[in-house]
């Protein structure tokens, strides 16, 4: 009831900024999650609140969180975050690329609060960035589809033409055309992260048009249902294991798991030593899983897609190695050369091989 | 046998007390339904309908409320003519939105120059104009082919949001957005913020616009010959014709102003609280509007009482989702309850009723 | 850019699914328009009837209990509707806004927990010996039974507007419900009637894209199907035949768009998708005045 006090007494001229909620004067320390999708998605909103309930097992009675689902990015993501602020927030994480300025905006006005905003590029003293290097699981399914696949064509579903789905096409194709030199990629753009009858409908046509692996960068488990109906297609699970479908057609996944970062996180506000940081974390410190690689894939495949893993984990290899061209053919990466992240994070062109254009 | 007889007069009563009994009624059941949920019913109440406006951290719920009303409020009153006058306007969420994309363009095409007193009216004037051509597209159909206007209005809304998808990926787009989709942000563009007037206030121009509509329809529905004659052809059709009403002009005049006020909510809401054009930035506020004409029972003075008691809801519910773990599912139940609920009570301004045996 | 990866027989074939839920939609909300009542809910029938058929088909296992009590569900909703509007007399668009809002908060609230399960399958049947036909066989006679039963019901409402007493009474009623009543027909029971009907295909097109089009329950996940069934039946000016033509067209074009981009042709997405819509306007335009039920959206109150 500290607050209270403090607004009234202020209420004529206190601004928001002033309402910097200096004295915390409360023993539970509170996390706040805003889902862009609801949490039941089976993917992505699903496994970020895994790693609140992550949060919620590792700490007790010592952290409590909060949540809201479905909140659509603009100014409701803003107000939310303020109610969650005011009602005693000390961490909050916003989960969608969307809510990047009405993060920094709430955070601007509450200085004391830390905020974690997910696959953004902007930060504050008191906001940091976290993301995934998801490109390096697209890896390791690139190699087993390109080893699968007899009609050499692969199904890709897109989400939005952003850099960490382009990176993701990238990444499946070069390992794909290692393995398998006369494989093709289909890409369609959903437009959407979640919708699963559209997921469906794309699904469907890449199969009618030949594709007997696909990839999806949509968060829903409708492509599955679509390639189980169809019979012979292989799927990779996306954001969750989506193991339900296994061991056909789902043959292995790419799993976030946001719950070692976020129980981390919020053991670094209770011990007082959180600093911004931006964090982009792979398969090696355990932010990116591999889904178990079904018996549907060949053991020589299998183990081969394993290697691939380990080595990527290790730091041995990465993904973007050279030499590789860009798709009118200029020259990217010399022999031997790796990607640096910063242009990975803007990535915005196909390599050598893709056909088709990024819509834009 | 329960029977219903028509009053002669609409109830003076009834107009006052019916919302009055919806708003309880629905408490009760919706208390009920968050009972059922396991969830702290009378709490559950308090936390939607009380502290956003006297709860704890009101003073920043309060500006809130402000903000959501605006663009309901706005867009309500300019439906309530065309529906008094029989004016059936359901597309004003694509009016909205051509409002919004008319003055964004505006807006961005003098982008970076430094001239607010241009710039601004400009924009402003673009939101207007483009909900009206978005709005004159049914009105002409109607009087010219008397084609239908709900559905060619409804039509219109998906022609465009599929326009707005493609300037937010295309045309206005923005070039240092890193990929994304979605426009420059017009609320950091100085020449074409739409700032709070008064600092935590939530007033920006947009809720400015809204309280002068409401002010203006209260005026001319009671002392103009346009309010008059719209109310006329409502009730009447026929008389309306013989007193020299002119059917074409009043629908077309209903849905300009209906169009226009639509816009110019899109308009203030892109260029304020949203800030840019993305593939869905529209949030359903041109059919939610809808709601509060009825809910104002298309009385001005109503609809602004309606809208801001919309936007607690919203806002109430964000609120009890929180704090109570309320799911998002229950205040959208809860609403579309207390619509049902009034207009289940309406029935009672203009009927009364009889238990009995029939005849 | 590649036409020659576009298989036309396979697309036909999906467009047949497309357009399923819409048809099953439109079918009803014709007959309550033909009636005389607009019923703007048909977006929350259709979801609320999605998850009432999914919870009855993970419950039982059987589609089919699942597909009846989504036409229950779907009823059941637009009784609300029928009470307040024929009963209450209140505003029909309004009354409708209302229904869509209030499906879509009751079927979230009732899926929750239902997300992400796999509901049984529904097995395609495949026509004997008519489906073995080049061509034709795929595109027609290989489907799951909804897909007829959806053309049944299309097939069905026409019969029973053209020939049968009943349909030209309900005819009667949407086109001067004063006149219907003066030769004393019971004008609301018919219209409640009509209304349920409407319900029930609505929930059918609801649980169609929940057991058998997706298949799976996600909240809002009929997104805007209902609107659009609105749509066909203006489109096909209230003729029960035309709405064949109206989904084919909208349905075609969802999967045409997605087609054309898996084969590499740029057209840009949008312009497809707000092609069917003008196409709309253009036939309400071209059918021109006079073609709507007498009676659409008017309040009836018999009074003496």
């Amino acid at each position: 009831m500290k607050r209270r006090t403090l607004l009234a007494s202020g209420a004529g001229a206190a601004t928001l900024a002033m309402m910097g909620l200096p004295a915390r004067a409360q023993d539970k320390t509170k996390v706040g999650f805003v889902f862009v999708g609801p949490i039941g998605d089976g993917g992505w909103t699903f496994e970020h609140n895994n790693g609140r309930l992550a949060v919620e097992a590792a700490f007790g009675d010592a952290v409590e969180t909060v949540y809201a689902e479905n909140v659509p990015e603009g100014p409701d993501a803003e107000r939310v975050l303020t109610q969650m602020v005011l009602g005693g927030a000390d961490l909050i994480f916003t989960t969608s690329f969307g809510y990047m300025e009405s993060t920094m905006n709430v955070a601007a006005k509450f200085p004391d609060v830390k905020f974690e905003h997910a696959t953004g590029y902007l930060r504050a003293d008191n906001v940091s960035t976290y993301s995934a290097r998801f490109y390096e699981g697209r890896a390791v399914q690139g190699h087993i589809a390109g080893n699968l696949t007899k009609s050499n064509k692969v199904g890709y579903i897109g989400s939005f033409p952003i850099p960490e789905v382009i990176r993701g096409i990238n990444s499946a194709f070069i390992h794909a055309r290692k393995v398998n030199p006369d494989v093709e990629f289909k890409i369609v753009w959903a437009f959407t992260w979640f919708d699963p009858a559209k997921e469906a409908d794309a699904a469907k046509v890449l199969i009618e048009q030949g594709c007997d692996v696909i990839l999806q960068h949509t968060d829903s488990t409708a492509p599955q249902a679509a390639a189980q109906a169809a019979g012979n297609v292989y799927t990779f699970g996306q954001a969750s294991d989506m193991g339900e479908y296994a061991p056909m057609p789902r043959v292995s996944s790419i799993i976030d798991n946001w719950a070692p970062y976020y129980v981390e996180r919020t053991q670094a506000v209770i011990d007082g030593t959180w600093t911004s940081v931006d964090t982009w974390d792979g398969i090696g410190r355990g932010m990116v899983g591999i889904g178990e690689i079904s018996d549907a894939v060949p053991a020589d495949v299998k183990a081969s897609a394993e290697a691939l893993r380990d080595s990527i984990a290790s730091g041995a290899y990465h993904p973007f190695t050279g030499p590789l061209n860009k798709q009118d053919g200029s020259a990217w990466l010399a022999d031997g050369e790796t990607a640096d992240d910063g242009t990975l994070a803007g990535l915005n062109f196909f390599v050598e091989g893709i056909d088709g254009d990024i819509p834009s | 046998m329960l029977t219903l007889e028509k009053r002669a007069q609409p109830s003076k009563a009834w107009v006052y007390v019916a919302p009055i009994l919806a708003v309880i009624i629905t408490m009760i059941v919706g208390g009920v339904v968050f009972a059922m949920l396991g969830k702290p019913p009378l709490e559950a109440i308090r936390t939607i309908f009380y502290d956003p406006l006297f709860g704890d951290f009101a003073s920043y719920s309060r500006p809130q409320l402000l903000i959501k009303a605006g663009p309901l409020i706005l867009i309500a009153i300019g439906l309530s003519f065309g529906f008094r006058a029989g004016i059936w306007n359901i597309g004003a969420e694509g009016q909205y939105i051509m409002g919004a994309l008319a003055a964004a363009a505006t807006g961005l095409a003098f982008y970076p120059m430094e001239a607010r007193w241009l710039i601004f009216p400009l924009m402003v004037l673009a939101g207007l104009a483009g909900g009206m051509v978005w709005a004159a597209i049914p009105a002409f159909l109607r009087i010219r082919f008397k084609t239908n206007e709900i559905l060619v209005s409804l039509m219109l809304v998906y022609v465009a949001e599929a326009i707005q998808a493609s300037m937010a990926l295309n045309l206005l787009r923005n070039p240092d957005g890193h990929g994304f989709p979605g426009s420059r942000n017009l609320s950091q563009y100085p020449s074409s913020a739409n700032l709070e007037l008064i600092a935590n206030s939530g007033v920006h121009w947009g809720v400015m616009a809204a309280l002068t509509a409401v002010i203006f329809a209260y005026f001319i529905l009671a002392r103009h010959r346009f309010g008059f004659d719209v109310r006329l052809a409502g009730q009447s059709p026929r008389a309306a014709g013989f007193a020299g009403v002119d059917a074409g002009r009043l629908v077309f005049i209903c849905m300009l102003i209906s169009g226009a006020l639509a816009g110019a909510a899109g308009m203030f809401e892109v260029s304020g609280p949203a800030g840019r054009v993305s593939i869905d930035f529209n949030v359903g506020y041109g059919f939610t509007a809808i709601i509060v004409a009825f809910l104002g029972r298309l009385h001005p003075v109503g609809i602004l009482i309606a809208g801001l008691l919309m936007a607690l809801t919203y806002i109430g519910g964000e609120l009890a989702q929180l704090s109570l773990g309320l799911p998002g599912a229950a205040i959208q139940l809860f609403q579309g309850m207390l619509l049902f609920f009034l207009l289940a009570v309406d029935v009672m301004t203009s009927y009364r009723i009889r238990f009995g045996k029939t005849e | 850019m590649d036409f020659s990866s576009i298989n036309p027989i396979l697309l036909l074939a999906s467009l047949m699914v497309a357009a399923t839920p819409i048809i099953l939609a439109a079918a009803g909300e014709l007959v309550v328009e033909r009636a005389g009542v607009l019923n703007l809910g048909v977006e929350g029938m259709m979801i609320t009837g999605a998850i009432t058929g999914f919870i009855a088909t993970v419950t039982t296992g059987s589609p089919w209990i699942g597909f009846v009590a989504a036409a229950a569900g779907g009823a059941g909703l637009s009784l609300l509707f029928a009470f307040l509007t024929q009963i209450l007399l209140s505003n029909q668009v309004a009354t409708g806004l209302a229904l869509t809002l209030f499906g879509l908060g009751l079927s979230a609230l009732l899926g929750q927990g239902y997300n992400g399960i796999k509901a049984p399958e529904f097995p395609r049947i495949d026509i004997p010996v008519i489906s073995e036909i080049p061509v034709l066989g795929p595109i027609l006679f290989s489907h799951d039974p909804m897909v007829y039963v959806g053309i049944g019901i299309v097939a069905g409402i026409w019969y029973f507007l053209r020939y049968s007493r009943a349909g030209l009474v309900l005819r009667a009623v949407g086109e001067n419900h004063e006149a219907a009543h003066a030769l004393g027909y019971h004008v609301i029971r018919i219209r409640v009637l009509a209304i349920m009907f409407g319900g029930a295909c609505a929930g059918l097109g609801g649980a169609y894209i929940s057991l058998v089009r997706v298949p799976q329950w996600t909240d809002g996940m009929t997104a805007g199907a209902g609107w659009i069934a609105l749509a066909i039946v203006v489109f096909a000016s209230w003729r029960p035949w035309r709405l064949l033509i109206g989904a084919y067209l909208f349905g075609g074009v969802t999967v045409l768009q997605l087609n054309f981009q898996a084969a590499g042709i740029a057209i840009p997405v949008e312009y497809l998708a707000m092609s069917p819509y003008i196409a709309t306007i253009l036939v309400l335009v071209l059918m021109s005045a006079g073609r709507a039920p007498g009676s659409l959206g008017k309040i009836f109150h018999a009074s003496r």
